[in-house]
């Protein structure tokens, strides 16, 4: 089947509900002809993306397509792969972030990342929370700490769970639970862009629906890019969508084109389920 | 139905479930036999453990109790303090000798007091029944309380090895036909001095806190001195391996990139701990006294071997437990931020605590129970009579160590000195459940999910 076959058809997925102005925002990250190599393997290829700020950018594609590889070459965790190497251009508001002077501490309190296993700290869950305004100096005192580690904890969608407990572990909570006091972790660093990969795929629905929304509350002011194998999530929260496929970035654009319109003929059959 | 054109003949394939046809039979049998191995295995270990136990305690345990004897010492005055005015310099002018003769005749007054018949005359005649190093106490005593001299001051005083000997059973009459030290009538005497209560065993502390004594003094000989070298030469082990140990293992696992020269060095250190202990003695004493002059048989010598000994054990167990720390911990931390540094120190650290310290806790109780390497830097031999006066001479003056000293009892002639061996092998045992113990219990203590 080809991509035109397509066109005018009835959407497969739900439109996505929030079509904000994304053309009015402006570039927050832009990779420029990035490969990735893991030793021999050529993981990523060519890829070009201009990711918006304040907007929710989806990644899908088949696994092993290389998602979470992209998303990690943007806050540099692929630093701490000894076989990875990454060539090509990724600024960060215009500034080279694989720059010999730029230290990847700072360039990840500015890109905060939440992994697809949630991975509490073996900590209380206030320590959790705390431990990055901690670091970073944040806080002045303990009552300023308190209110970041609140905050943080009511925009993970967790806190009133928590509020009662928050000097036990943070691994005593359930797995969905974990994953949004996770969520919780990265939002009190006040990033500016969050990248989470598959931050649901351990979430029943009514926790999936509440990251969803905190999400959606974050696009306000962050530029999230979120890994999905659900398309249905992917039709609801993002405003631009990337599909990757064997390394290559296939098509990349509107949310609303790549599910009811979409060029390449590998993203139709993926996102009709024919590949993957 | 296909099942029955299948199987040829009934439609039922499998028979009744109470009913276990002949290939599970087989099974569980094969089962039942290799648990049966497993218990023997099992019983045959324990069965050795307790025999080895039970032969340590029976041989050693006699060791832990020595005969003394309660003699009324009259400190006389003519020969003690010729001057008569108690100056300590004039006291100290009488040796050893001085004072021998009071005790013979303290013990020969005993043995008449008590109406025991004997055909010894003279008070020296029964210096067979009493340690030679009974002056010395009596001295230092004296020395101690000038002001008790022309006192009679009742000692509790070490009987001779030979009197010990007799009392639990390794001195026999039979035994000491040739020998020249005692004889048939002394053994009567101990007898009769026994039941009329002067004479008696009791729980001797100087067996684990004194000094070694020398050959013909088996029943003076304690494991104190050598005590405090293993003490100090576990303190250098403690801080130099330590620290060195785990600064290593966290630069190799979680700093150092994986590359040919990480790889070579990782081999090395597995070898490293397969190196047999000697080897490590001669390289001390090839480095640390004849290169560096650092003193003989001092416990910084041993201390230094036995850290190079131990260093691939903690290294070894200590990246072992920093791998075992799940990498999403590390991801999570760098995720927020952190520095490497901090992710290591904040993190990684922690959680890999317990293994760090049972690691260290076991090669330490390696080292303390290592002998060899102490052969080739001199502390095995040396006569730990002498007490460290301080902390500095306690790295540095000569010393034994309690492996070392067991094996220099075992060693020697006299057979009083095998049964200390033996007791020394307790204490040592003992030392090393305590370290096992402290090892458990901070593994428990540090345990934590993630
Ligand atoms: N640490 C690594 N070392 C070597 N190869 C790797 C490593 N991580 C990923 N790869 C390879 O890179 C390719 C892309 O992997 P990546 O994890 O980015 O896939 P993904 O799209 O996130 O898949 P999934 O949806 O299953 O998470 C895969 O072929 C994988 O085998
Ligand atoms: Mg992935």
């Amino acid at each position: 089947m080809d991509a035109t076959n397509a066109k005018g058809n009835v959407p497969m997925y739900d439109a996505p509900m929030r079509k904000a102005a994304v053309d009015v925002n402006e570039n927050k990250i832009s990779a420029k002809d990035v490969q990735v190599y893991y030793g021999e393997t050529h993981a990523i290829k060519d890829v070009s993306v201009d990711i918006l700020d304040k907007t929710v950018t989806a990644f899908i594609g088949p696994s092993g397509c290389g998602k979470s590889t992209f998303l990690r070459c943007l806050n540099r965790m692929n630093d701490t792969i000894d076989s990875c190497r990454v060539e090509g251009l990724i600024a960060l508001d215009g500034e080279d972030i694989y720059d010999k002077r730029v230290d990847p501490v700072q360039l990840r309190a500015k890109v905060g990342m939440v992994f697809q296993k949630p991975n509490p700290f073996p900590k209380s869950i206030y320590d959790n929370v705390a431990y990055g305004p901690r670091i970073h100096g944040l806080a002045r005192n303990k009552a300023e700490l308190d209110e970041i580690v609140e905050r943080a904890l009511r925009r993970g969608a967790i806190w009133n769970e928590v509020k009662d407990r928050l000097d036990s572990p943070g691994t005593g909570l359930s797995g969905g639970q974990q994953q949004r006091l996770c969520i919780a972790r990265a939002v009190a660093t006040e990033p500016e862009v969050l990248l989470m990969d598959e931050p649901c795929s351990a979430l029943d629905p009514i926790a999936t629906a509440q990251v969803e929304e905190l999400i959606d509350e974050l696009r306000e002011n962050y530029s999230v890019v979120i890994v999905t194998h659900s398309m249905q999530q992917a039709a609801r929260v993002s405003q631009k969508t990337a599909f990757f496929h064997l390394g290559n970035l296939v098509e990349y654009g509107e949310t609303s084109q790549i599910f009811t319109n979409p060029v390449d003929p590998r993203t139709e059959s993926y996102i009709t389920g024919r590949i993957g | 139905m296909t099942d029955a054109t299948f199987t040829g003949e009934s439609p039922k394939r499998h028979g009744s479930l109470t009913a276990s046809d002949a290939r599970t039979k087989r099974r569980n049998a094969s089962e039942k036999r290799f648990r049966i191995y497993g218990l023997a295995a099992i019983g045959a270990g324990l069965f050795f453990l307790v025999v080895l136990l039970s032969a340590i305690i029976s041989n050693g345990i006699g060791a832990f109790q020595q005969t003394f004897i309660q003699v009324p010492v009259y400190l006389d005055p003519a020969t003690l303090d010729k001057n008569g005015n108690r100056d300590p310099a004039d006291l100290a002018k009488v040796s050893t000798f001085g004072y021998t003769p009071l005790i013979q005749t303290g013990l020969y007054q005993l043995v008449r007091d008590a109406g025991i018949e004997t055909d010894y005359e003279d008070a020296g005649d029964m210096k067979a029944l009493i340690s030679a190093s009974a002056a010395a106490k009596v001295r230092d005593w004296t020395l101690a309380h000038p002001d008790r001299i022309g006192d009679t001051v009742e000692f509790e005083i070490l009987a001779s090895s030979r009197v010990d000997g007799y009392l639990k059973g390794r001195v026999t009459r039979e035994s000491i036909a040739e020998d020249r030290n005692i004889d048939a009538g002394h053994l009567d005497l101990t007898d009769a001095l026994r039941e009329s209560g002067a004479l008696h065993k009791s729980f001797n502390a100087e067996f684990i806190f004194g000094s070694d004594a020398s050959e013909s003094r088996a029943e003076q000989a304690g494991l104190g001195v050598s005590m405090l070298g293993s003490f100090f030469m576990m303190l250098v082990v403690l801080f130099l391996a330590l620290p060195i140990g785990v600064a290593a293992s966290i630069y190799l696992e979680e700093f150092a990139s994986q590359n040919k020269f990480t790889d070579f060095i990782e081999v090395n250190i597995s070898n490293l701990a397969a190196v047999p202990s000697i080897v490590f003695g001669i390289l001390g004493l090839a480095a640390f006294i004849q290169f560096a002059h650092l003193p003989q048989s001092a416990p910084i010598v041993g201390g230094l071997v036995l850290t190079l000994m131990t260093l691939p054990t903690i290294i070894i167990s200590t990246r072992a437990s920093l791998k075992a720390v799940p990498p999403s911990i590390r991801d999570a931390a760098l995720g927020v931020g952190a520095s490497k540094m901090q992710a290591v120190f904040h993190h990684v650290l922690p959680l890999a605590m317990p293994g760090i310290l049972t690691g260290t806790i076991i090669g330490l109780a390696q080292a303390l129970g290592e002998t060899a390497p102490l052969l080739l830097i001199g502390m095995v031999g040396y006569i730990a009579t002498n007490y460290p006066d301080g902390l500095v001479s306690g790295f540095m003056s000569p010393n034994s160590a309690m492996p070392a000293q067991i094996y220099e009892w075992a060693k020697r002639a006299d057979p009083a000195y095998y049964e200390r061996a033996w007791g020394g092998i307790i204490i040592l045992l003992v030392f090393l459940l305590i370290m096992n113990v402290i090892a458990i219990v901070l593994r428990r203590k540090f345990e934590r999910r993630w």
